[in-house]
């Protein structure tokens, strides 16, 4: 069923991994090979059809007043679900802000990631249940944290081992923005130094805000990797199958002790930046149109509609299954509990500091004068 | 190690018991480990951390590539996995490329996991003038970090605080900027190493007076000692107090002894304007207020870059000014 490429080249004339076209037609690759089955495609699917959904709920939300913003992940789904369904529990993610798809495979419940775009706090599950750092907002940032982290796995005996079930590594998500930020470059620096086992997985949607990639680099961004000296890949971040490949295999490289990689997956930010953002001012509806027929869903569901591994009572499904988490979602976000000023005093130190406390203890008085006047 | 190296009470420079209080928490505790530039076959460029690579190996005693933001971010995660990193910055002026990961990372991560997630993390930062060093050598940039919540920040003027204190930054649960006054790394003193004097977060009355409260940390303790003790041929008892920790201030000791002297001289040798002092000063107006026979002076750097090393006797405060600031308080 698979036809072998002429080419590993991409449209763009770099090397590219690409495992499932547009068209819905698996293809073979020299150095990398999808090694899930049909039922793992459909879960696929169905991860990127309810993550879309949970994105279209969110920005209708913000339309409607009840979150101050919301950055969008469509277009973006076939790499984030690729990446995230490669890592193992063990394995820790930092995501950026955009990667809804990667939080919600990564076990979070989607309400979580609204809590910090309605203001009701600071955007923060349990990063230790979860094995996934909070939203990186400063830019870069958890580049060089994410290799710490990695540092870490290494100083406690979990990478090469010997043992695949308990070995771990660290995929650090980062955009083709930030792969301009010092943190990033440092990251790549110390992960190289001590062979940390980190995945660099740049999600190269072509935009940051308004800068297009090439603002950033004049070069493909993959090859950035042997300047640092240890592999870099490109892979087609619309291709589930590919990314899931890619990511798999770095991984293993990574959990084995045999250090980092870096990977850009080549997609696209369909949405504006932001809820606050307008594209239109800055780039042409014909660069949309080119790579809506590259949707990361669209080419899946034509894979398996066409050799028949789906049929249209699953698509049903995972439809309503998506409307019934929209719809959820709605109802929780509307009824998210505010905390109060005094609740964030307790956050700031393990062990705070007399004057903290009594600047509290001010303003508690200070807020219960009026209750007492009235 | 020699018997004098392990006896309970022993003669240190300030870099030694900073060294001896960094290898007592090594040994305590597995998951303290250090970073920095040319920490481990070198010991630093002040050889602070002298002799701890060849005892606690590589893996913890970890010389990193010469990038500040990637010492402290790669600290961040490891604390992630429980360790308890110590970064050490070479010099003052070399911590801003590691800004953003302190202010916006280190202090808040606490915070934005609603209290889940400590960060144990010490930074230290040899700091001050007075060496005949280059340009953005002689930096004393505590207030930047004084005025970021989340962070906690502290200084050491003698060999004794030097060795509890690290040990106690270590230990916290919170992030500790740790500023080491490097002219005062090679000043002896007998350091007990069996009893703890007194909690990291206090300030302490070194010197007892009567006329006039002057307060002081790091660098400018001893000067404002030996301004003490100059002012007594004019027959003036000068209470001098060190305050140890500069986020929180513990300024307890120093309101009750400006209730007593009624006057107040704040010394440090970060330029004046909008630093510490300031803070010290408007904190004591609203606490000692019926108290004060002066307005609350401060002797500081000037608000102009720290000088060429030529010229920086003329900038850092000394005893004369120390003394003059006295003589303008108690002429009020």
């Amino acid at each position: 069923m698979s036809d072998v490429r002429e080419s590993t080249l991409d449209d763009t004339g770099h090397e590219s991994v690409q495992l499932l076209t547009p068209e819905g037609e698996r293809v073979e690759h020299p150095d990398y090979a999808f090694t899930g089955d049909d039922e793992m495609i459909r879960g696929f699917y169905a991860q990127m059809a309810l993550v879309r959904r949970v994105d279209a709920e969110a920005i209708a939300l913000q339309r409607q007043g009840e979150l101050g913003l919301w950055p969008s992940s469509l277009g973006q789904e076939g790499a984030q679900i690729g990446a995230a369904y490669a890592m193992r529990p063990q394995d820790y993610a930092f995501p950026t802000y955009r990667e809804h798809g990667v939080t919600i495979t990564r076990g979070i419940d989607p309400l979580r990631l609204l809590t910090m775009f309605r203001g009701v706090d600071t955007g923060s599950w349990d990063i230790v249940e979860h094995n996934t750092y909070m939203y990186s907002i400063i830019i870069g940032t958890q580049g060089v944290q994410a290799t710490g982290y990695g540092m870490g796995l290494e100083r406690d005996g979990l990478v090469g081992s010997g043992d695949p079930e308990r070995d771990a590594a660290v995929v650090c998500f980062f955009g083709d923005g930030a792969s301009s930020q010092g943190d990033i470059n440092e990251g790549l620096i110390f992960a190289a130094s001590y062979n940390a086992p980190v995945v660099f997985f740049c999600s190269n949607n072509q935009w940051a805000i308004s800068e297009p990639s090439e603002r950033q680099s004049r070069a493909p961004l993959y090859r950035r990797a042997a300047g640092f000296g240890f592999p870099g890949v490109r892979v087609d971040g619309n291709d589930a199958l590919a990314v899931h490949a890619v990511t798999t295999a770095a991984l293993d490289r990574a959990r084995s002790g045999n250090g980092p990689t870096f990977i850009e997956a080549y997609t696209y930010r369909m949405g504006a930046h932001t809820t606050s953002d307008d594209p239109t001012k800055y780039r042409l509806a014909d660069e949309l149109e080119h790579w809506r027929a590259r949707d990361p869903l669209s080419r899946v569901r034509a894979y398996l509609e066409g050799t028949g591994a789906a049929d249209a009572a699953f698509f049903d499904a995972v439809d309503a299954d998506a409307d019934a988490v929209a719809t959820r979602l709605r109802q929780q976000c509307l009824t998210l509990p505010v905390p109060t000023l005094a609740d964030t005093f307790g956050w700031v130190y393990a062990d705070p500091s007399p004057e903290l406390t009594e600047q509290l203890a001010r303003h508690e008085a200070y807020v219960a004068s009026f209750e007492e006047a009235r | 190690m020699s018997d004098a190296a392990l006896a309970p009470v022993r003669t240190m420079t300030m870099a030694k018991a900073l060294n001896a209080g960094l290898r007592r928490a090594m040994e305590d505790d597995p998951k303290v480990l250090l970073q920095g530039e040319d920490i481990g076959k070198l010991g630093g460029v002040f050889r602070v951390t002298e002799g701890l690579q060849k005892d606690f190996g590589e893996d913890r005693v970890i010389d990193t590539p010469l990038a500040e933001s990637g010492i402290v971010g790669t600290a961040i995660g490891l604390a992630l996995r429980g360790y308890r990193p110590v970064c050490e910055i070479q010099f003052d002026g070399f911590v801003f490329p590691a800004f953003d990961q302190i202010v916006t990372q280190v202090a808040r991560i606490r915070w934005r996991t609603m209290g889940r997630v400590p960060m144990p993390i010490v930074i230290r930062i040899p700091y001050g003038g007075g060496i005949g060093a280059i340009e953005h050598h002689s930096e004393s940039p505590e207030a930047y970090f004084a005025h970021t919540v989340g962070l906690k920040v502290v200084t050491c003027s003698n060999p004794v605080d030097a060795f509890w204190m690290i040990q106690q930054a270590i230990a916290s649960d919170d992030p500790v900027i740790f500023f080491e006054p490097k002219r005062r790394y090679y000043e002896k003193a007998e350091v007990d190493t069996t009893t703890q004097p007194r909690p990291l977060h206090s300030s302490q009355v070194v010197r007892p007076g009567r006329d006039a409260t002057v307060i002081a940390y790091g660098p400018m303790v001893k000067t404002c000692v030996e301004a003490a003790e100059a002012a007594t041929d004019e027959g003036r008892e000068l209470e001098v107090i060190d305050l140890r920790t500069l986020s929180p201030l513990d300024l307890g000791p120093v309101f009750e002894s400006v209730r007593r002297t009624g006057r107040a001289v704040v010394v440090h040798e970060a330029p004046v304007s909008v630093g510490l002092g300031a803070e010290v000063a408007a904190r004591i107006t609203e606490e000692c207020f019926y108290s004060l026979e002066a307005p609350v002076l401060r002797v500081a750097g000037m608000d102009v870059p720290y000088p060429p090393s030529r010229i920086e006797e003329d900038y850092l405060p000394d005893l004369d000014r120390v003394l003059d600031a006295v003589d303008r308080s108690l002429a009020y």
